[in-house]
């Protein structure tokens, strides 16, 4: 005859607790994660790829036994400071937009005379990519985003990338925006940024390459935006495909100003 | 050759601060791969941490230690002084690399 009243009890006192915790548990998870970081930022492995980087930027290789010190990234031939923060943009020998990633695949070609087999990612010279975009990036540390739009080429660009962002398709009527347009939104604990807005779109544009401690790999923005396709059960995009530079340069437009963080170092 | 570890080491008073990151694979062992087979064990067994050329400390390492590892330590010394950390794993690979405390 008592059990009722009792498991009434408890099943108030638990809807009563779990309306109440969301709001708490989030800032106190929030501030483990925060500190979490700040620990893990402390060593960050990114420096070993960027070791490795600087290196093959320097060093004559391939069939015209040359450096990359003559590629030019945007700046002018041989400047790397400021060219991550300024790239997705037009090249006028290639006569296309390119992203830092797509943009040393061609400097090889030319400079160094590779064909470089950048296919699948962390294989054959791709490895050599990662690295040197992991030296680049660190070499504009600090720096604000300032991705060109002076071409026609270019805005074009930016504005395929806003289409792809908001356009929905898959299995789920998926977008980047489903997730990434809305402030204070998160999926379990993990905070999603609204791309939208000017830091965050910053933030995030400057925070790839980051090395991933889950899985002690070091991913570039191809990387990562293939990821989203994947998450999002969109067909996998290649790389170099325009749609992840169309999506770079939307990110690096709406981020401009923001202070590159690049490589950082993520869970 | 393995790639080179990234070495700082910073001196305030009197007590070196080491931080050193090393890039190694790290495999246990009890890995597989796509294939189903097993990935061999070769992991860092050894560290010698040096301050000009006199150990100040070592320390022997298994499987268990994460990949591209991350090691700091705290010894007696001033700037200046010269860092010396060397490693050896099961494999008997070797590497070696050099700072000078800032």
């Amino acid at each position: 005859m008592l059990r009722k009243p009792i498991q009434r009890v408890v099943l108030g006192l638990a809807v009563g607790l779990s309306s109440g915790l969301p709001a708490m548990a989030q800032t106190d998870a929030e501030k483990a994660i925060d500190r979490y970081r700040e620990l893990v930022a402390d060593g960050n492995p990114a420096e070993l790829w960027e070791a490795k980087g600087e290196d093959l930027w320097k060093k004559k290789r391939g069939p015209k036994n040359a450096s990359l010190e003559k590629c030019d990234l945007g700046l002018g031939p041989g400047v790397v400071k400021g060219a991550y923060v300024s790239l997705p943009r037009y090249f006028d020998d290639v006569k296309k937009v390119q992203d830092l990633e797509t943009r040393l695949v061609s400097c090889m070609d030319q400079h160094q005379g590779i064909k470089a087999k950048v296919a699948n990612y962390d294989r054959d010279d791709h490895k050599d990519v990662i690295s040197l975009v992991a030296w680049i990036a660190s070499e504009s540390r600090g720096m604000p985003v300032n991705v060109p739009q002076s071409h026609p080429e270019e805005k074009r660009m930016y504005e395929v990338g806003k289409r792809v962002f908001f356009y929905r398709a898959g299995p789920y009527d998926f977008a980047c925006a489903t997730c990434h347009a809305a402030d204070n939104t998160r999926i379990r604990l993990q905070g999603l940024p609204n791309l939208t807005n000017n830091e965050p779109a910053g933030k995030a544009f400057t925070s790839w390459p980051a090395y991933r401690v889950s899985n002690s790999q070091l991913w570039p923005m191809q990387k990562r935006l293939e990821d989203c396709f994947r998450q999002q059960r969109f067909p996998y995009v290649e790389f170099g495909s325009d749609v992840t530079i169309a999506l770079s340069s939307y990110m690096g437009v709406t981020g401009k100003g923001v202070k590159s963080l690049a490589p950082t170092i993520k869970r | 050759m393995a790639d080179p570890m990234r070495i700082r080491a910073r001196a305030a008073d009197g007590v070196v601060d080491a931080r050193v990151l090393m890039a190694h694979e790290m495999e246990t062992g009890i890995r597989k791969d796509s294939a189903g087979k097993l990935i061999p064990a070769w992991f860092i067994q050894e560290v010698v941490c040096q301050l000009n050329g006199k150990p100040v400390m070592t320390a022997q390492w298994g499987p268990s230690i994460s990949k591209n590892p991350f090691l700091q330590f705290k010894a007696k010394g001033k700037a200046g002084d010269k860092i010396t950390v060397t490693w050896v794993d099961n494999k008997g690979e070797k590497r070696t690399d050099e700072a000078t405390v800032a």
